[in-house]
């Protein structure tokens, strides 16, 4: 689709649609891709194509389109499964987003194996998604929920706490992969092995890296992986539960309904094969679709080249925020951007995040302020309760950043900062 | 919504806030936060019979959640608590001059909330829906 030479951000763009677009009369520069990310033209046009020509209920009719939908579902998840590198497709559960996937661990797994005293291991740079689960489960079963520590230079986990937090033998670990604030990724592997040494499963969120780098959830080794469709360029409304197919098959089903079932008699069920137990009623069927095509389109660039791309485009903005007096990034810095995505995380002292957004806003620019979904570290992080934070994706380049650093003067001239 | 909002006079109000501290023993105080944007406001008042004698505010916040507050703290000193009552997002546009914009009305609204909630309680009433929603 690309050729092999470098790549070339602009033909990308043209993939996507919306990037034409203007907003207050400026062309329009999207920096909120942590959010959720824009979609291209081909996964646009596959959900379009499912419903104008093979639009059927899928795993029941014998007419071709129903044969012809439910492979395109079923090749999607042969895709997520090539993409993640689980072993096939029993262990790829399709739900609404990460937050589903969390739910359903926290809702069938954990009502299984908690109980009432058990430990329950998060961390302080926690998505609300990987923190409000398992505060309802320890509620529920009077379990004790504990946090990992971030470091002393607030953008790392503290290992010495994650091993002190072991200590008290956790049933499960949960922890992201990467932080949607302050784009710090956490060596998944050596928290599992660790976690695994101490006799618990492990869940990771993974819906801030599975957009951005290669994920290997059998070289992680992790129990459960969690992701979303819409933050990898595929459409909202279907997400990824991988679970190591020892531990699905451990799980009682959460959904009970149509095709989650092999028989049903007047008082009892038998449960349908892996993965489609967890899969009851008719499915996001145009959502499968469109995320299998979002997975061709990432591979048809390769991982290893947006990772890349957009590490050259963190490190750029980091390099121009540093100019200025005054502006406090979050998280891993210049020195460090093997273990940082393309998240910026940023405060301008004296002006409210929500200022700064309002104003990229004005400049035609999208940027989010706020929580960010993360309350317990933002609160930690900025006393104002928010911070400002632009994400970056394959389709941004470096004049997205020069436009966001023009905003950024705006906003100082207007607060007379310089 | 545009720039107006970030226009000198509400800048101004912004970085030199009218009625900004807080109140000994006040008659009324309510406190409240908008935890999605981070504006957090606690208002104060004083009354003399059933008129708002003086009135501050004390937190933080965005440029429209601080000058609305500034505006609104001035513009009720002397006010009836009855009128306070009747306050709506309508009088809050009018004392900022402009329409922030659904994004951000939450913001400009929440000195209004915070100040409407301490009078109903001060006068023993139950806050009413209209005042719950700004």
């Amino acid at each position: 689709m690309h050729g092999d030479e470098l790549l070339d951000f602009d033909i990308i763009k043209e993939d996507f649609p919306i990037l034409g677009i203007k907003s207050h009369g400026k062309p329009f520069v999207y920096l909120d891709s942590a959010a959720t990310s824009q979609k291209p033209k081909q996964v646009i046009n596959a959900i379009s194509d499912y419903y104008s020509t093979y639009n059927a209920n899928i795993n029941r009719g014998v007419y071709e389109i129903s044969e012809r939908a439910t492979d395109a579902y079923i090749n999607s998840k042969m895709k997520v499964a090539g993409f993640i590198n689980a072993k096939g497709i029993e262990e790829i559960v399709y739900v609404r987003n990460a937050t589903e996937a969390i739910n359903l661990v926290a809702l069938t797994w954990g009502d299984q194996n908690i109980k009432s005293g058990d430990h329950i291991l998060i961390s302080e740079m926690e998505h609300h998604s990987n923190i409000v689960p398992w505060q309802l489960l320890a509620k529920r079963k009077g379990a004790v929920l504990d946090y990992v520590k971030l470091s002393n230079d607030r953008a790392t986990l503290d290992m010495a706490s994650l091993k002190e937090n072991l200590e008290n033998r956790p049933k499960l670990v949960s922890i992201t992969h990467v932080s949607n604030v302050l784009g710090t990724i956490n060596d998944v592997k050596r928290i599992t092995r660790m976690a695994h040494k101490n006799g618990a499963a492990v869940l990771i969120d993974g819906a801030q890296s599975a957009p951005h780098m290669k994920v290997d959830v059998s070289d992680i080794d992790c129990e459960f992986f969690a992701f979303s469709g819409h933050k990898m360029l595929g459409p909202t409304g279907i997400g990824v539960l991988y679970g190591k197919e020892a531990a699905l098959d451990s799980m009682p089903p959460l959904f009970g309904g149509g095709d989650m079932i092999k028989a049903v008699d007047k008082q009892s069920a038998t449960w349908n094969d892996l993965p489609w137990k967890f899969e009851a009623g008719t499915s996001n069927i145009e959502g499968g679709i469109g995320l299998g095509v979002a997975v061709d389109y990432l591979n048809s660039i390769g991982m290893d080249r947006i990772e890349a791309h957009e590490s050259e485009l963190t490190e750029y903005a980091l390099r121009e925020l540093s100019d200025f007096d005054g502006i406090n990034v979050f998280g891993p810095g210049v020195k460090d951007l093997r273990v940082k995505t393309g998240v910026i995380s940023f405060a301008i002292k004296g002006v409210h995040p929500h200022d700064i957004a309002t104003i990229f806003d004005n400049e035609g620019v999208a940027i989010r302020a706020g929580h960010h979904c993360a309350m317990p570290l933002v609160v930690s992080l900025a006393p104002e309760k928010a911070v400002s934070r632009m994400s970056f994706y394959i389709y941004n380049g470096k004049t997205d950043i020069d436009r966001a650093i023009g905003a950024i003067k705006t906003v100082r001239r207007i607060f007379k900062l310089d | 919504m545009d720039s107006d909002i970030y226009a000198d006079e509400l800048i101004e109000q912004y970085e030199h806030p009218h009625n900004k501290g807080t109140i000994d023993k006040p008659d009324g105080e309510m406190h409240r936060d908008n935890p999605l944007c981070g504006d957090d406001i606690t208002v104060y008042f004083l009354s003399d019979g059933d008129v708002i004698r003086d009135v501050k505010f004390s937190g933080s916040g965005c440029v429209i959640s601080m000058s609305t507050a500034s505006k609104l703290t001035d513009f009720v000193k002397g006010k009836a608590l009855g009128e306070i009552e009747g306050m709506g997002v309508k009088d809050v546009i009018g004392l900022i001059g402009l329409d922030p914009g659904p994004a951000r009305l939450k913001c400009a609204t929440l000195s209004l909330r915070a100040l409407k909630e301490a009078v109903f309680v001060y006068e023993h009433k139950v806050v009413d829906a209209e005042t719950k929603k700004l």
